[in-house]
């Protein structure tokens, strides 16, 4: 029994891993598909949205699984309804992306924009670390990578500032701008996603959410 | 001759039991050791833990039913209701209408329903009819049975499902109104239903009385206790608020039994 339990879980975190990689995949794809104007990756990051969605129901569907046939505690409880609560956020990363794609396929020209390339790779590789500090149970990774979101704001406030600056200047390019203003917003966003994971990867460990014990 | 005072437990703190140092010992056997800890009063305590823990054992000392038992040994102190239950003084009898007892398995007399609950009270001298009704109504009632019953009282005991069998007997146990109720995995005999009533019923009855019971149904221990008490080896590990153990226990060997990665 405890031996098949241990093997449902393995195979809850290799799913949530295989989702998470698919989701930051993602986020760096849409955000080629602005800087190299891309389109045939735009789609792809478009299309891919419904892979990631068929592991949130799967990961939902065996996560309550576990829940009926093993009745979890204490530690075991946490990790499995810390799953529960991550694949939301992942799911919302993965969207984002697939916003960000069809933005730029809206732009429909290359946005060479080193800011808005860090940004997007600052906050998948956080999303990355949040999922692997929740699979290996690591307090101190998920603090890290919650810390590193200060990066993908001050990104982001650069990129603001920037942008109303150009808006100003070239008052003719207002609709580009401010799409790249909406990428670089959903940006943002992707890196609050990975906080939330972080978070739940703490709870996972201690039971503590946010400074105050949930359980 | 030994020497007897009249025994007298004060239930009015917040403490019902008080278990200091306490060792006990089959023959060579040590069976519990060293164990410290309380049971408060108009709560449910739940003792867990693999068999041959001791959390049984522990159960019996409460009414000094492993006096029963030969080259049972005890030292440390048990206080129930302030009284130390082991002081030579101490009258078993007005120790065992205080802490009353269910066991694993329902064991009515052989006798009619309402014989079954009068009998207690008419072995402590309640003679009068109208009063032995009384108390079997009232017992009944507190056990969530009246209604089912109440037009077969004279019908054997031996007549009823295992599950009423069950709640009879903690009628039976709650005619002489104690003050503590021990049960020993009192639903391991008893199918889903009348375990869930079973737990209802304890819920209501913490209100008149505290209530100590043995499961091996980690899910029961944490539904209906207020407080769970961890054993291993004859050893109290870990004790505190049934939230706090089956959330975030603070031994290994808790978390290792709650989760079933062993016992």
């Amino acid at each position: 029994m405890l031996k098949r339990y241990g093997e449902d879980l393995n195979r809850l975190f290799e799913e949530l891993i295989k989702m998470a990689a698919l989701a930051t995949d993602a986020v760096r794809k849409s955000a080629r598909a602005l800087t190299e104007g891309d389109a045939a990756a735009a789609e792809e990051v478009v299309r891919g949205d419904d892979a990631v969605d068929g592991y949130e129901k799967e990961i939902e569907q065996n996560a309550l699984r576990i829940i009926v046939k093993y009745q979890p505690v204490a530690n075991d409880l946490r990790e499995v309804t810390c799953a529960l609560k991550m694949i939301t956020d992942i799911e919302r990363i993965a969207d984002q992306a697939a916003d960000i794609a069809s933005l730029s396929a809206k732009i429909g020209e290359a946005v060479r924009y080193e800011k808005v390339t860090a940004m997007a790779a600052h906050v998948a590789s956080m999303a990355e670390s949040a999922v692997n500090a929740f699979v290996n149970g690591d307090i101190a990774a998920a603090q890290a990578t919650i810390k590193s979101d200060d990066v993908s704001d001050a990104l982001f406030a650069e990129i603001k500032d920037e942008m109303c600056d150009r808006l100003k200047s070239r008052p003719e390019s207002a609709e580009k701008i401010i799409y790249v203003m909406m990428i670089a917003k959903y940006l943002e966003r992707i890196g609050d996603h990975a906080v939330n994971i972080a978070e739940w990867a703490i709870f996972s460990v201690s039971g503590m959410y946010k400074d105050s014990r949930l359980m | 001759m030994k020497e007897k005072t009249q025994t007298v437990f004060d239930f009015s703190g917040d403490v019902a039991v008080e278990i200091s140092g306490l060792d006990l010992y089959y023959g060579t056997f040590h069976a519990l050791k060293n164990i410290n800890t309380r049971m408060m009063r108009n709560k449910i305590t739940a003792l867990i833990g693999p068999s041959g823990c001791g959390k049984s054992t522990l159960l019996k000392t409460l009414n000094r039913m492993n006096d029963l038992v030969d080259g049972c040994r005890v030292e440390g102190t048990v206080k129930v209701g302030g009284t130390d239950i082991y002081d030579r003084r101490t009258d078993v009898a007005v120790l065992r209408k205080s802490v009353g007892m269910v066991f694993q398995r329902p064991n009515p007399f052989p006798m009619s329903i309402y014989d079954n609950i009068s009998y207690g009270p008419r072995t402590f001298g309640v003679k009068k009819k109208g009063e032995l009704g009384e108390i079997v109504e009232r017992s009944l009632k507190a056990a969530n049975l009246w209604d089912e019953l109440k037009d077969q009282l004279h019908k054997s005991a031996l007549a009823l499902s295992g599950g009423q069998q069950q709640r009879l007997c903690i009628a039976r146990a709650l005619a002489i109104k104690p003050e503590i109720l021990l049960m020993d995995e009192p639903t391991s005999a008893l199918d889903p239903i009348s375990t869930g009533k079973i737990e209802e019923l304890c819920e209501s009855l913490k209100e008149e009385l505290t209530v100590v019971i043995v499961t091996h149904n980690m899910q029961q221990a944490a539904r209906i206790s207020d407080d769970t008490a961890f054993f291993l080896l004859g050893e109290l590990i870990e004790s505190g608020p049934t939230e706090k153990i089956f959330s975030s226990p603070e031994k290994e060997q808790t978390l290792n039994y709650i989760s079933g990665r062993f016992g």
